[in-house]
């Protein structure tokens, strides 16, 4: 099922007097997910992912705009019209039910016509046991199951309705970090199994790269862009999206254009043909620098760490934002940890150039 | 797009459905409301009016217009209500701030103090809130009257001390004040008596604030001991005061004048509530209970 | 380390002293005393021991009078009062406006005098020769009879007592009710929602398996609490409720123990512990009950 979000807002009102100004947690929202694909909806705490997400379920209603789920409008439709399944951030299963009663319980919601026989509940909520393999812990209460089986639990109680979307929030947060890789390559599986149109909310921007079809990078309620994973890292439309994606995160540093070329501190470090004078950010991802004993970029080495695969240089330079800088470079080089300055060579498709006022990519 | 419009029909009728329930659940809570209300203003109003007025109603009037002030003047000059109201007092303050004190000091040993058989004499300690005041009163009773503390202060106050409740509250909360700090003042050279007083006592506040409140309340309110240990009106506190107003108070039945008594009673409690509000709820959800 | 320990004790020396005197050695001598015949309260003698103190109180018409109006006023005032505060509790938390006056409203109750506002009570449904009282002008409107509620027949002050009695302890079971029901996980509700759960559906199988354990709470000390009922029987009918016909077990113990018809300390223990054998047996029965309803 395609979705499209047309200019979507939501304004919460201001509460009492503490806090008297309304807040717009979502502003003025417009994408297009296609059919079958996993987006991801990617932003720091605040940002309004978590909102959008209400909005698509319907326990929200947006201040303006629309919501079509492909040709039909849904923007005025309660959740239970909707036919989305939702995966709450900590499962919300019923701590009283089992396991297979939880998967029951929205298909023993519905009423008239649309209700099942006994025989068809049964199987739908058996196949979709199968589905996520939690077929051996049907009679077991949540209590009694792990982070990541509770977790599929969650998912197959939302699937078991066969929804038209399925929307996660924060899916794996309450897992550990060595289950979170596993569970979020299942979640991926199930996805594609499914082939259901599918919107997660998170934080981690690796969680996202990993396994979304795209993603959507939101900033206080702005969708600042969306794409596929590639796409976004390596051409992010302005410095907070760069600045967000990627570990360890760009180095950031404060330069100016003049003629044609790009000085960081006193030093023309690459070519920029075309660009008139100004004063810029350059974004240098930790994989953009060259060991080079001629460089021209002079940094004060700071420490070396040794990762097997690669190794991090960690140093410092004055234009710098946060002083220190990391650049990532291969276990073969050599670094002489003796000698006080490092010198580097920069790969030009991996420096990013932002305009100091508003932020906006300058493309050279 | 006929979908559309049933879902619209379907929607209207829900959110009038909605409407009719809200309207309900307002009626409802307001009758609740009225009921416990309406003792209040009974009183309030009855006693201002005055008692040839009341006595003349053969259907009880729902307002007056004749208000006087009269019946609060008979109730503190013909009965001793202001002595049994300072006696409450005094009860109240020497039983809460002996229970305070005993209790911080027995919390703080639970809660920070290691002393060997800590637990099992906790669990024990435990055990003890399960004991019915019932039960324990007849000894009590016998031991205080042998000791000739009948109508004293001492024998009214020394067994409503002890609260296991309050010390388990108290050591619950002290239990969340961080170890480092008792460290840090250790290291410091604070002496375990200092460190209670300085750091505790200030830290948990809120919760000493909302026990002393509490048992300000069961004080005022206690009927039970008073009744058994006191018979010279001397001693009597608002309850006893009270119900000895309403046998043999005023000479004849000056129910105006009662009721002055009544407010006067109650007034103290309600504005000690309106004021500490948040505190009272809150501590009495956590497990207070009434008796 | 030893002073450490040391000044451990001594810190416990007070609250310790405090107990031991005033319940642990009372509630070992209440059983002592229950087993003593013929005590004596003013040479302090008795002849011998032996269950004649149970006997004498198992037939003692008032303590059997006094132990039907208990019963009667539990069954009535436990089930009762808990549904309604649970009615009220879901009323108050499916409003927003108005909702702190409401709760500030129905906690008075809790913060005022047992006895000086049952005087009202009193007042409220007497009868007496100059007025019928506010509440028969009520009924009066409704077409029915005048009916002396304090000093009248038995049902009638039956059903002041246990109106009292609810008024009296709503205000903790609401304040329960509510704040269990605010610390359900609003998730669920919002589970429920888009799977389109119907209202009522949401109250039984979600809300109320959420606060069973609250509830069950609610009943036993519900129950503990209106076995002890006294107080209130004293603010509505006055000090000799054994003449009123009023009494309840409590009220029978503190009478064998003083005032007119007291100083049998022997006959009072037995009571008492008759008394807390029977609450004993409610409360295991419903902790059964509970570890078999509430399950997780």
């Amino acid at each position: 099922m395609k979705i499209v979000l047309e200019k979507l807002t939501k304004t919460f009102p201001g509460r009492g007097r503490k806090n008297p100004e309304d807040v717009t947690a979502v502003d003025d929202f417009s994408c297009e997910i296609p059919d079958g694909e996993l987006i991801a909806l990617l932003g720091p705490s605040g940002c309004g992912k978590s909102t959008t997400l209400n909005l698509l379920c319907g326990l929200e209603s947006p201040t303006s705009g629309r919501i079509l789920f492909g040709e039909e409008d849904i923007t005025d439709l309660p959740p239970e019209l909707r036919s989305v399944g939702m995966v709450f951030q900590n499962y919300a299963l019923y701590p009283h039910l089992t396991v297979k009663q939880n998967i029951l319980f929205p298909l023993e919601n519905r009423k008239g016509k649309d209700r099942l026989s006994k025989e068809e509940m049964e199987s739908r909520v058996m196949e979709t046991a199968r589905l996520v393999q939690i077929e051996e812990l049907m009679d077991r209460r949540p209590k009694e199951l792990s982070g990541g089986q509770q977790q599929r639990v969650a998912i197959a109680r939302a699937l078991v309705k066969m929804p038209r979307v399925l929307l996660l929030d924060e899916p794996l947060s309450n897992l550990d970090a060595r289950l979170r890789l596993k569970t979020r390559e299942e979640i991926r599986k199930i996805q594609k199994k499914t082939g259901i149109t599918t919107v997660f909310v998170t934080h981690d921007q690796d969680e996202a790269m990993s396994i979304s079809d795209r993603i959507a990078v939101m900033r206080l309620g702005v969708l600042m862009q969306m794409g596929r994973p590639q796409e976004v890292y390596d051409d992010p439309l302005n410095l907070f999206v760069a600045k967000f994606l990627g570990t360890p995160p760009i180095n950031v540093f404060e330069g100016r254009v003049r003629d044609g070329k790009l000085y960081i501190g006193e030093e023309a470090v690459l070519p920029a043909e075309g660009l008139a004078d100004q004063e810029v950010f350059a974004g240098i991802r930790p994989e953009g620098f060259i060991l080079q004993e001629d460089g021209p970029l002079t940094c004060e080495l700071n420490r070396v760490e040794i990762m097997g695969r690669d190794i991090s240089v960690i140093a410092s330079h004055p234009a710098c934002a946060g002083q220190t800088l990391r650049a990532i470079i291969g276990a073969e080089s050599k670094v002489d940890t003796a000698s006080p300055a490092v010198r580097f060579a920069l790969k030009p498709g991996k420096v990013l150039l932002f305009d100091r006022e508003t932020e906006e990519r300058i493309r050279f | 797009m006929m979908e559309q419009a049933e879902y619209e029909k379907k929607e209207k009728a829900a959110a009038r459905r909605n409407k009719i329930r809200k309207i309900l659940t307002y009626v409802g809570l307001g009758f609740w409301a009225l009921i416990v209300l309406f003792p209040f203003y009974w009183m309030l109003l009855t006693s201002a009016k005055s008692y040839g007025a009341y006595n003349a109603e053969h259907i009880p009037a729902f307002f007056t217009l004749s208000p006087t002030f009269q019946n609060y003047i008979d109730a503190f000059t013909q009965v001793p209500l202001l002595g049994y109201l300072l006696n409450t007092l005094i009860f109240a303050v020497i039983t809460t701030v002996l229970m305070v004190a005993v209790s911080v000091l027995a919390a703080y040993a639970f809660a920070r103090l290691s002393f060997r058989g800590k637990n099992l004499l906790f669990t024990l300690f435990l055990s003890l809130m399960m004991i019915p005041s019932e039960l324990v009163v007849i000894t009590n009773f016998v031991t205080v009257t042998n000791l000739d503390l009948r109508n004293t202060f001492t024998g009214l106050v020394l067994p409503s001390v002890t609260s296991v409740f309050y010390i388990y509250l108290l050591k619950e909360n002290f239990e969340q004040v961080p170890d480092e700090l008792y460290r840090a003042a250790k290291v410091d050279g604070t002496s375990d008596l200092k460190y209670l007083l300085k750091v505790m006592v200030p830290i948990c506040r809120p919760t000493i604030v909302t026990v002393t409140i509490l048992k300000i309340i069961e004080c005022w309110n206690s009927y039970v001991w008073p009744r058994l240990v006191t018979d010279d009106p001397a001693y009597y506190l608002v309850s006893n005061g009270i119900q000895e107003i309403r046998e043999n108070g005023f000479g004849r039945e000056n129910i105006p004048a009662m009721m002055a008594a009544v407010v006067v009673i109650s007034v103290p409690l309600i504005i000690l509530f309106l004021a500490f509000r948040k505190k009272i709820m809150e501590g009495v959800s956590r497990g207070g209970m009434k008796g | 380390m030893n002073t450490n320990k040391k000044k451990a004790w001594l810190y416990l020396l007070p609250a310790a002293l405090f107990l031991v005197c005033f319940l642990v050695y009372p509630l070992l001598d209440v059983f002592v005393y229950s087993v003593e015949e013929g005590y004596n309260f003013a040479s302090q003698t008795y002849f011998g021991t032996g269950f004649y103190n149970f006997s004498y109180v198992l037939h003692d018409p008032y303590f059997l009078q006094a132990v039907k109006n208990t019963f009667i006023l539990v069954v009535i005032t436990v089930p009762l009062s808990t549904g309604l505060a649970l009615l009220i509790s879901v009323g108050l938390s499916s409003i927003r406006p108005l909702r702190d006056l409401f709760q500030t409203i129905y906690f008075l109750p809790y913060v005022t005098n047992t006895l000086a506002v049952g005087l009202v009570f009193m007042i409220l449904f007497q009868k007496t020769e100059y007025t019928d009282g506010l509440v028969n002008l009520m009924l009066g409107w409704f077409g029915a009879g005048p009916v002396d509620f304090i000093d009248g027949p038995y049902w009638a002050k039956m059903f002041v007592l246990c109106f009292y009695t609810i008024w009296i302890v709503m205000p903790f079971k609401i304040l329960v009710l509510t704040s269990a029901l605010a610390s359900v996980n609003q998730d669920y509700y919002k589970a429920a929602r888009v799977d389109g759960t119907p209202k009522l559906r949401i109250f039984t199988k979600i809300t109320l398996p959420m606060i069973s354990p609250m509830i069950f709470y609610l009943v036993i000390t519900g129950f503990i609490g209106a076995f002890k009922a006294y107080s209130d029987a004293v603010a509505l009918f006055g000090t000799d409720l054994n003449a009123a016909g009023m009494n309840t077990i409590v009220g029978y113990v503190y009478d064998m123990l003083y005032g007119d018809s007291g100083g049998y300390p022997s006959y009072a223990s037995a009571a008492a512990v008759l008394l807390f054998a029977i609450v004993l047996t409610i409360t295991c029965i419903n902790l059964l009950v509970s570890r078999k309803k509430v399950e997780y």
